[in-house]
């Protein structure tokens, strides 16, 4: 165990607990934008009871995703401070725009839309939750593109052992970007609309079991109709935008990453019509060559002969990731994934009519099932993460440059492990604290509201305050 | 002028609205426990900050993200050799965000009084260690280190008094006022010492005629904060905010003024930056957003400039 590991390590501890957060920034935002607008175009108050249910939720979360973001900044300063310095030219710009462009477009807004109900007409405070999830989505987009940035090099050169940008348009237009942003923003949907209808799965299976509880708040499941409908569509459409782009970010992989495309798989030798094996030891002829290539008899390079001619063209050393971690986190985000964008599909089906004429409810077992709409896309998502990002070792940059060449010099084993340790411990306290609030809010379920203002009633007219509209959301 | 050279007053720029805007927000968050009485009175110091805390926090990712991208080796060998201050300073940043966040969403009181523990804690560690790391940075000294610390965590608790002042009414205003007074029995002194620093720092003997643009900042600095003293013991608080804010505007500018042309020791920001096409393509981007995040910002204090004041719970 050196520095090296540890800093290893630590940004995958960073980067994956940062990441169960993000999804429901980016996806959930978007939700609560469109309660909030049904809200304003309708003036229903079951909308805006919904809007500020799943608003608070969206917000205790969001948090949690800003501040491990600080993190992630600085932890390539701090522990890879020879990548910095390589990649800095290229990789420094994105992350610039980043927080220019995306995130004070969403910190502001968001501090303007949760202060704001009293303050701001209603037109301009439904515009501002709009600017706070437009940041959000564009922050995904710029730290994607820099991500990608590592798997596929392009628009720089390298000039004095530093890479030196030549065309930001072809850094932020890098195919391994196009394919990546949708991948990963509508994954990101889809644990947003799985996090909704677990919510939504709750309250309808707690009414059915005591309806006196809840019947005075409201009747009976009709008011999670609308989100879990909403949800549904949500999961439903994300999740075929996951699998169209991970079908192109899989082809990119063949060309780009061979070598994670054969460990992901755990082909050895090159094969021609390369089989697919869903799980070890039944395989699907040709549907590897298939799905990386779109033709079944094409060659698929495996991890064995890859080493080799990885050797000749860099040198001796071990070119293979770590083979059982990026095998087995490839098939649990597809499955898991699968699963969850099955399961919004059957919803639908099963909720389908229209609502005014004797809809049809929920039923129970699929609320049930719901509840695994949580859990299963996250697992999907980091899953997804890990094959990515282990996947792309022993390279932080393919081709370019080494992890064991990124890491700070300058930094011993002491600090990185004072540094893992306390961030370890305070990301599982806030990870129990943060669950244990979210629990509490999800069982309080939406409180009652004062009668909506007009949506065109200027503000404090009507008897509702600050107080009134949004009671929890001040400090 | 120079790519580099303009890109380096950015990142200084960038640092200074940061030490101006998050100034307040961390000496807020600080004596928000000695400001307020009662829960009614912590929700109205908090809520000043509330809409704003988190847009001044991107000042420092900016700034960061800025550094990485026009001088990537200034970037990572400073986040790099000042490693466990700058894991404090995140610690800090994370409990008092969060803190802040969820201190309304909570149920109970316990769990209340752990936000604010969070916000006092996350407020202070980084409003002490940002002035101790870049007066190590300048001195590379550690006494000199702990003089930096103390003068930006007692100036950034006069800047936060002065502001509470400046935005709530009542027994909060009043009570502001005199902590402002009593912060500043250790804010002045130890800004005379620490501005007084700067303009030599990097030169053997004290010259005044090396830098005297260092000097007149340096002066102007500690002047702006005497100035901000007075002011807020005459009542007159916006002028009061507007100096201390200006102490710590210029107190930037003269640090920024003596780490130019070599932010780290060994290091100039000739050798330290990236190519000219970054820096070429960036200015452009940069130029052409940066009036809308000042506008849209600035609109954002604007809609929020009302006193606050102390709602029954």
């Amino acid at each position: 165990m050196d520095a090296l590991d540890l800093a290893r390590w630590q940004f995958g501890v960073t980067t994956v607990y940062h990441f169960l957060f993000v999804p429901l920034t980016i996806g959930l935002g978007v939700f609560v934008a469109g309660l909030q607008t049904a809200w304003h175009r309708t003036g229903k108050e079951h909308y805006l009871r919904l809007t500020k249910f799943f608003g608070k939720l969206f917000l205790i979360n969001f948090a949690m995703g800003v501040v491990t973001g600080i993190v992630q900044e600085f932890q390539f300063g701090m522990n890879w401070s020879e990548y910095s310095v390589f990649v800095g030219d290229v990789f420094g710009a994105p992350l610039a725009l980043e927080a220019l462009l995306a995130f004070f477009l969403e910190s502001t807004f968001l501090g303007l839309w949760i202060f704001g109900w009293d303050r701001l007409p209603k037109r301009v405070h439904l515009a501002t939750i709009w600017a706070a999830v437009i940041g959000s989505n564009l922050s995904a987009y710029f730290i994607l593109a820099a991500n990608a940035w590592m798997k596929h090099p392009v628009g720089y050169e390298v000039v004095d052992g530093r890479a030196r940008m030549t065309d930001l348009w072809a850094v932020l237009t890098n195919p391994t970007a196009t394919a990546q942003v949708p991948h990963v923003v509508a994954a990101s949907f889809v644990v947003a609309g799985g996090f909704v209808l677990a919510v939504c799965g709750y309250h309808v299976l707690r009414e059915r079991r005591d309806p006196d509880r809840t019947r005075p708040v409201r009747r009976g499941a009709d008011m999670w109709r609308t989100p879990i409908r909403a949800a549904l569509v949500m999961t439903a459409i994300a999740g075929a935008v996951v699998a169209v782009s991970g079908d192109t970010s899989a082809k990119l992989m063949y060309e780009q990453q061979p070598m994670k495309l054969a460990a992901a798989e755990g082909l050895r030798h090159d094969t021609a019509g390369a089989p697919f094996s869903p799980v070890p030891g039944v395989e699907i002829p040709m549907m590897l060559s298939l799905l990386s290539t779109n033709d079944p008899n094409a060659v698929v390079q495996g991890t064995e002969d890859l080493q080799k001619r990885f050797t000749q063209q860099f040198g001796p050393a071990d070119y293979r990731p770590n083979m059982p971690v990026v095998f087995w986190s490839f098939r649990v985000m597809i499955v898991f994934g699968l699963a969850t964008v099955g399961l919004a599909f059957l919803g639908l089906w099963l909720t389908r009519g229209r609502r005014k004429r004797n809809p049809r409810q929920v039923p129970s077992w699929l609320a049930r099932a719901f509840l695994l709409a949580l859990p299963l896309p996250t697992l999907a998502v980091v899953a997804g993460w890990l094959l990515s990002e282990i996947g792309r070792q022993p390279w932080t940059v393919q081709g370019e440059l080494l992890t064991a060449a990124s890491v700070s010099p300058g930094v011993g084993l002491g600090e990185v492990a004072v540094s893992l340790a306390l961030f370890t411990a305070l990301y599982g306290a806030l990870a129990l604290a943060e669950a244990v609030l979210i629990v509490r809010h999800v069982k309080s379920g939406p409180e009652p509201v004062a009668p909506a203002r007009r949506p065109d009633a200027p503000s404090g007219v009507g008897g509702n305050t600050a107080a009134d509209l949004q009671p929890t959301l001040m400090y | 002028m120079e790519l580099t050279t303009f890109w380096f007053a950015v990142i200084a720029f960038l640092w200074t609205g940061y030490f101006v805007l998050e100034g307040f927000d961390f000496g807020v968050g600080l004596l928000a426990p000695a400001l307020s009485r009662n829960e009614a009175e912590r929700r109205q110091v908090l809520g000043t900050i509330g809409p704003v805390w988190d847009g001044n926090e991107v000042w420092l990712i900016t700034a960061v993200g800025a550094m990485f991208a026009a001088f990537p080796a200034w970037y990572a060998g400073m986040l790099s050799s000042f490693y466990l201050p700058l894991t404090l300073v995140l610690a800090g940043l994370i409990v008092r965000g969060v803190g802040l966040e969820w201190r309304g969403k909570v149920h109970h009181a316990s769990d209340r009084a752990w936000c604010d523990l969070g916000i006092m804690v996350g407020s202070g560690l980084p409003a002490f260690l940002w002035g101790a790391v870049f007066a190590d940075l300048l001195h590379g000294d550690a006494l000199a280190a702990l003089v930096g610390g103390v003068f930006s965590l007692s100036v950034c608790a006069l800047h936060g008094a002065v502001f509470v002042a400046l935005k709530t009414t009542g027994a909060v205003r009043a009570r502001a006022r005199r902590t402002a007074m009593a912060v500043s029995a250790v804010a002045v002194p130890a800004a005379v010492i620490a501005l007084s620093g700067i303009p030599s720092a990097r030169t053997a003997v004290a010259d005044w005629t090396a830098a005297p643009w260092l000097w007149v900042c340096a002066l102007a600095a500690t002047a702006a904060l005497a100035a901000g003293v007075a002011l807020v013991w005459r009542g007159r608080e916006g002028w009061a905010f507007t100096a201390t804010a200006s102490c710590l505007a210029l107190g930037g500018l003269a640090l920024f003024g003596a780490l130019w042309p070599a932010p780290m020791p060994n290091l100039t920001v000739t050798e330290a930056a990236s190519g000219p096409y970054t820096l070429g393509v960036l200015t452009w981007i940069g130029l052409a957003a940066l009036p809308f995040v000042l506008g849209y910002q600035a609109w954002s204090y604007w809609v929020f400039r009302r006193r606050l004041v102390a709602e029954p719970v």
